[in-house]
């Protein structure tokens, strides 16, 4: 449904005060749809158009029990493509869809302007559509079960992907110039005489030893431990045509989304940020004030067990705005310990709205925490870390020190709150088995999870799947042959 | 215009439902909402299907939450979501199960049960019709017009008769040309069926088993009458002496006593007698009880009873036999010597309130 004019007039004027804010956006479409196209527009994660699985049919059931009975709401849904596509709940009173809109707008500028979405497909309206036409035909062919099946035992190992691919490079290709030399030669040396103070003897063996190391790791296949073990079954699983084409979907959808998982509390903080400066400096009308007021503090509201990274968002960028206004950064503002002297700190340097911009763009969720999440904010905000107390079988708050509320927030954020696994042998025992590692970071993976994971792998790669992780502090190989699980201890 | 998801949506409660995709049934989580109907707190039942990915055990890992308190205080069911959430609400008080609505539980059981061994009986036998629209007529009332096939009538006609101006394509139909549905009716036999509930009340029967006993009985009723029309119930208690009862007391009374459940099975043949000839009705007793009589001579007397006067007329007899920490549990041992492999004697054993599903599958299941 296209713009109805008086919500035409709206997008003009907010779309108007973003750009003198100065947010940066490609075009901004928006669809007005009704509460039941939304819950299923944002069951499809966004895309009106997806292959057919029953996972969208449970996103749905939660979304449409959730509204129906009054508990939850979409109010704005917004996807990261080139023009950005948004949708606006027809129900919805105008104030509403003003500050969806100012919302959008933020989101549409971050999209473009972070650098984790750099590598983003930007027309992946389309991508996804080929994508489900493309299931849709293998489904002809296959039938619906086979093919659903197969991708239920993909969505299973649909994590396994190396979220900085995007921004790194690897694998260097192979040239003659980087192949390990078959001898130690030693620096360039032309005058023989001075052989043995450029090239010493200790110094050729050092080299020698090197270059044979690097010899012996160039048989290991992989070279190095891949982290991309959804690139590594495309490469060298033996799957058929249809199942290598689902994998390659899947595994795309999944690095397109990899960026929005990243970055969830600086995302929704910028957009919250500007719907809230947008609107409370300059769209919002008297009477509106009190629904704005309403739906802000419904957006903002947060309860104990969970952090809403909305607000942990929102008041991390004012809080930077406000220390870079004031010049409360730096060393000396650091090593000063007169407390009235930091409290009444302000060197009026106005540098925060610069500031901001520039931490939109160079951050993620973990460089923004690590950075900008100081003690006092930490305070202010009342952050703590919670436990499970078995004893007592129940959630207890375990301690607001600041280091632990930082460590812990920073261990849920890594690799996206995922454990870290990767491709350390091809050819295991040399019996093309996989040997896949976690690297164990003080948490364990979920047991029965990790042997159903684990399974699902073995399905793919044909051959018997290996892991190597800890359990309760001992190194253990789980193992799946394609008939049964066994483990085994090892030392790591 | 129905919405796409429709599709995904009805597998999704399939496989919540365990029709298809058993592989996933071990994944499926009983996840709920707390929800606000007036003062009460709701909850809504809200399964979810978890496909297991290499990760980390949500009790061991904790997490970061914002608000008061000091160390050591409690966070409240409902407020914990480990890893990120969205902004929600909901305080722990008394809560109350939202019900399924009787229709969607009507469907999902319709699926997999019905009456066994049902035949045509009776007089009621042909009573209703459904009408289909099969065909097509030259007269019938404007409202059932047909306007594509009067269209093409008209243009047909038209054509023939060579008043068709393709480059002005005006088509008139006239009175002749009109096409009208047409209906048929189809006679939907309705079968004639009684259903006698006996329940054994007895002091052996703790709060526990008349409790299962009743939700069970409850659900088997409910659903028989959403699904067969004409359908007739009657209900008997007993204790040590049978007697009949209308809906609300056998599904309220409290009562306790001795056991002699050949009672209940005499005056369920004399309710058979009285109104229900068998030539007539198709006839399903349902028996529960703790499975405690109170003498083998008892015993004796109810395999006669059920052998020479109530088999021959029923469709099925089905006896539900509920775990007890006091009773044998003898009773069901006895009836499956007797009556071991007759297809019109359905035994089921119903450990917890977990097993009524699967004990109302074993008297109505499909495909017996």
């Amino acid at each position: 449904m296209t713009l109805p004019a008086r919500l035409h007039d709206i997008k003009r004027e907010i779309e108007g005060y973003a750009r003198t804010f100065g947010l940066d956006f490609y075009d901004v479409i928006f669809e007005v749809i009704t509460y039941d196209e939304m819950n299923m527009v944002a069951a499809y994660g966004g895309f009106p158009n997806r292959y057919p699985h029953w996972r969208w049919g449970m996103e749905y059931d939660q979304l449409s029990k959730g509204y129906e009975y009054g508990l939850s709401k979409i109010y704005e849904l917004v996807i990261n493509n080139d023009p950005c596509y948004a949708y606006l709940m027809e129900s919805n009173m105008d104030v509403d869809q003003k500050i969806v809109m100012a919302h959008v707008y933020g989101h549409c500028d971050f999209f473009k302007n972070n650098f984790a979405f750099q590598a983003t497909n930007r027309k992946m309206m389309d991508e996804m559509a080929n994508h489900a036409t493309r299931v849709r035909r293998i489904i002809d062919k296959l039938g619906v079960e086979k093919v659903e099946d197969f991708i239920d035992r993909c969505l299973s190992l649909e994590n396994l992907i190396d979220q900085h691919a995007p921004y790194i490079k690897r694998t260097a290709t192979p040239t003659p110039d980087n192949e390990v030399p078959q001898e130690a030669h030693g620096f360039k040396n032309d005058r023989e005489y001075m052989q043995q103070f450029i090239n010493p003897q200790a110094f050729l063996d050092q080299q020698r030893r090197k270059l044979e190391t690097e010899r012996t790791r160039a048989k290991k296949f992989p070279e190095h431990p891949e982290r991309d073990v959804l690139h590594f079954i495309l490469k060298h699983a033996p799957l058929e045509r249809w199942e290598f084409d689902i994998v390659s979907m899947l595994r795309e959808e999944a690095y397109y989304f990899a960026p929005q998982g990243q970055t969830k509390i600086m995302n929704e903080g910028w957009a919250s940020f500007w719907h809230s400066t947008i609107m409370t400096t300059r769209a919002l009308r008297d009477d509106e004030i009190i629904d704005y007021a309403d739906h802000h503090a419904g957006t903002m509201g947060s309860r104990p067990g969970a952090l809403n990274p909305y607000k942990l968002g929102i008041e991390l960028y004012r809080d930077i705005e406000d220390r870079w206004n004031k010049g409360r950064f730096g060393k000396e503002y650091d090593e000063c310990d007169d407390l009235r002297a930091r409290r009444n700190w302000d060197q009026k340097l106005g540098l925060g709205r610069q500031k901001i911009f520039e931490v939109r763009k160079h951050y993620n969720d973990v460089t923004f925490i690590d950075e900008f999440l100081t003690i006092d904010f930490a305070m202010e905000q009342k952050l703590f870390v919670y436990e499970f107390n078995e004893k007592g079988n129940r959630w207890e708050i375990a301690t607001r020190e600041f280091a632990k509320v930082k460590q812990k927030l920073l261990q849920q954020l890594t690799n996206f709150g995922q454990p870290i696994i990767e491709v350390v042998d091809g050819n295991f025992e040399n019996r093309g088995e996989m040997l896949i590692g976690h690297k164990h970071d003080g948490v364990d993976l979920r047991p029965d999870y990790a042997k159903d994971t684990l399974k699902n792998l073995t399905s793919l790669w044909r051959r018997p799947v290996n892991l190597v992780t800890h359990r309760d502090g001992k190194g253990i190989m789980l193992r799946f042959d394609g008939k049964e699980h066994s483990e085994k201890k090892v030392d790591l | 215009m129905p919405l796409k998801i429709r599709q995904d949506h009805n597998r999704f409660r399939e496989i919540v439902r365990g029709r298809i995709k058993d592989n996933l049934k071990k994944y499926i989580q009983k996840g709920e909402m707390i929800g606000k109907r007036g003062k009460d707190t709701i909850s809504i039942p809200l399964p979810t299907i978890d496909i297991p990915h290499f990760s980390f055990g949500h009790q061991e890992q904790g997490g970061v939450g914002q608000g008061e308190g000091e160390p050591g205080t409690v966070l409240g069911p409902g407020q914990v979501e480990p890893g990120q959430g969205q902004a929600g609400e909901g305080e722990g008080e008394h809560q109350l199960e939202v019900d399924l609505s009787l229709d969607e539980l009507a469907a999902i059981l319709g699926e997999e049960l019905s009456l066994p061994h049902i035949e045509p009986k009776g007089q009621k036998q042909i009573e209703n019709y459904k009408v289909r629209y099969t065909g097509i007529n030259t007269t019938g009332p404007e409202s059932l017009r047909h306007f594509k096939r009067t269209y093409k009538q008209a243009l047909r006609r038209q054509i023939s008769s060579g008043t068709y101006d393709p480059s002005n394509p005006v088509i008139i139909p006239t009175k002749a040309d009109r096409r009208y549905r047409t209906w048929k009716l189809t006679p939907q036999p309705e079968s004639a069926a009684v259903i006698v509930y006996m329940m054994d009340v007895s002091g052996s029967m703790g709060d526990e088993q008349k409790e299962i006993v009743r939700v069970e009985s409850f659900w088997i009723d409910t659903w028989l009458r959403s699904q067969y029309k004409g359908l007739e119930s009657r209900y008997i208690i007993h204790d040590a002496v049978a007697r009949e009862v209308d809906r609300e007391t056998f599904f309220h009374t409290r009562e306790s006593g001795g056991t002699m459940i050949s009672s209940a099975y005499r005056l369920c043949h004399e309710i058979m007698d009285a109104d229900y000839d068998h030539s007539n009705w198709n006839i399903y007793p349902f028996h529960f009880s703790d499975g405690d009589n109170w003498s083998a001579d008892d015993t004796r007397t109810c395999v006669e009873i059920l052998k020479n006067d109530l088999l021959p007329r029923v469709n099925q007899f089905a006896y539900g036999q509920v775990e007890s920490p006091y009773g044998s549990g003898q009773f069901i041992k006895d009836l499956r010597e007797a009556f071991d492999g007759s297809e019109r004697v359905a035994l089921s054993e119903i450990a917890d309130k977990d097993a009524i599903y699967g004990s109302i599958k074993d008297f109505l299941g499909k495909g017996k």
